[in-house]
């Protein structure tokens, strides 16, 4: 008796769980930041929007995502969001500055969830604003893609400043770079000087004469090399920006942020 | 004197491999009950949140003087009624958690008619305060809603630990019991009726 209630439990939530795996649509390979599955935006709307955002997020980390769809179904748009953007993970994982405007085109609702880290500099009320001065008299109008290109204008106007994309790992190994350099330094050319004062009589007969001949020599590799590890730090950094090479810098995929119920909705 | 060995060391081992499943899976209740404490004081948060957000959304409705009384009276009882009751994370049982969930209902019940009436001042519903207050509160139900979910998910993996063999064994022997969830809202499929 116990076992087959336990089985049917069980039962339960797996269903449960196929049910919920399956209305809600995987990450787009490759990811995209705007994702139009409901077919209303032209395909240079939807370049240029996808333009805008990615360029937001190279420059910030947050990650502004457009998502329309047909109908949620059953759900509440809200948690339809919320739960849209745990799966996607939208926005960084130390951050959560993850921005999902979900459109449900045939339900005729909107709605904006801020990840956990945007919900200071967006609170709920200025995203209702957003929703009901910018977004609903656009669409209302069917000038959808007026509507979101207002909205994310908003969206990062609020939230300027608030993150700012890491310049990945490069100060790091500039610091490195300058300890070897100073140790070199000290290891060539003040240690050699510290003994040539103890013995001076070398058979050089200048005073420090090969030194400077190695030394010479030394600073010439390290300035080279310095000059390199530079440039290349530079170009890796770049490379982390574009998102590992999508087709030439597109959008390197979602950082697992995750969502916990800020933001507002409206309906048009 | 070999073949006594052979059945202590076997003891031994048997023993060992008892004595080190017991403390996995003790510990392994311990980390789940604490991932339950930490979402269940994000629960208590955002009901604490909406509690917070009921006196100011209370003083701009009363400055509409014609406005109800008694809706406004039902909220702050039902808030009143919802604060009181505090459960203690340690101490989740489902008796306890459907008495807190009873008393917030209320208070969600109250706080959905009082919405309903507004709908009959359209001064007020265009008031910006109250419209922030609004956009608030719906925020607060998102954010209890999303807390809710987590909080039900640690339980259920919980309990499904501690329900199936041999862990329920070990539970019993520790005290481990069940935790309550949140269930939907009873009479949540009958929305307030509307009369004008």
């Amino acid at each position: 008796m116990k076992i087959k209630t336990l089985l049917l439990f069980l039962l339960l939530c797996q269903s449960f769980h196929l049910q919920g795996q399956n209305d809600f649509p995987p990450v787009p390979d490759p990811p995209r930041l705007v994702n139009d599955f409901s077919n209303t935006l032209s395909d240079g709307e939807l370049s240029s929007l996808e333009r805008k955002l990615l360029a937001y997020n190279d420059s910030t980390s947050t990650q502004v995502t457009i998502v329309m769809i047909r109908s949620v179904g059953p759900y509440d748009i809200s948690d339809y969001a919320f739960q849209l953007g745990d799966k996607w993970g939208i926005g960084q994982k130390d951050r959560d500055n993850g921005l999902l405007i979900l459109a449900a085109m045939e339900d005729r609702k909107v709605f904006i969830a801020t990840g956990y880290g945007l919900e200071g500099v967006i609170p709920d009320i200025l995203a209702k604003r957003i929703v009901d001065q910018l977004i609903v008299p656009n669409f209302r109008m069917g000038n959808y893609y007026e509507g979101l290109d207002k909205a994310t204008d908003m969206v990062f106007k609020l939230a300027s400043g608030e993150y700012k994309a890491d310049k990945v790992s490069s100060s790091g190994e500039h610091g490195g770079a300058l300890v070897f350099f100073l140790l070199i330094i000290f290891l060539f050319v003040i240690l050699p000087l510290i003994k040539n004062k103890k013995d001076n009589n070398n058979h050089m007969g200048g005073k420090g004469g090969n030194i400077d001949l190695f030394t010479t020599i030394m600073l010439a590799n390290l300035l080279k090399g310095g000059g390199k590890g530079k440039f290349g730090d530079f170009s890796s950094g770049r490379g982390s920006f574009g998102g590992g090479g999508f087709g030439g810098g597109g959008f390197g995929g979602f950082g697992g942020g995750s969502f916990g119920g800020g933001g507002a909705g409206g309906s048009w | 004197m070999k073949k006594a060995l052979i059945p202590i060391i076997v003891i031994a081992l048997v023993g060992i491999f008892i004595y080190t499943k017991a403390v996995g899976v003790y510990n392994m209740f311990v980390q789940n009950e604490e991932s339950i404490n930490g979402t269940w004081a994000e629960v208590e948060t955002q009901y604490q949140r909406r509690a917070d957000l009921i006196p100011n959304l209370v003083n701009t409705v009363k400055g509409y003087a014609d406005f109800e009384q008694e809706t406004l009276t039902g909220v702050i009882e039902a808030r009143a009624k919802a604060t009181s009751i505090n459960i203690n994370a340690d101490n989740l049982t489902p008796e306890n958690l459907a008495q807190f969930q009873a008393a917030q209902d209320q208070l969600s019940g109250a706080l959905s008619r009082l919405m309903v009436t507004v709908e009959r001042y359209p001064d007020l519903k265009a008031n910006q305060n109250f419209m922030d207050l609004q956009a608030q509160l719906e925020g607060t139900e998102n954010r209890i809603a999303v807390a809710r979910r987590n909080f039900n998910q640690s339980v259920q993996s919980y309990n499904a630990t501690l329900r199936t063999f041999p862990n329920n064994l070990f539970a019993g022997w520790y005290g481990f019991e069940t935790k309550g969830y949140f269930e939907a809202a009873q009479g949540a499929e009958t929305a307030p009726t509307v009369q004008f």
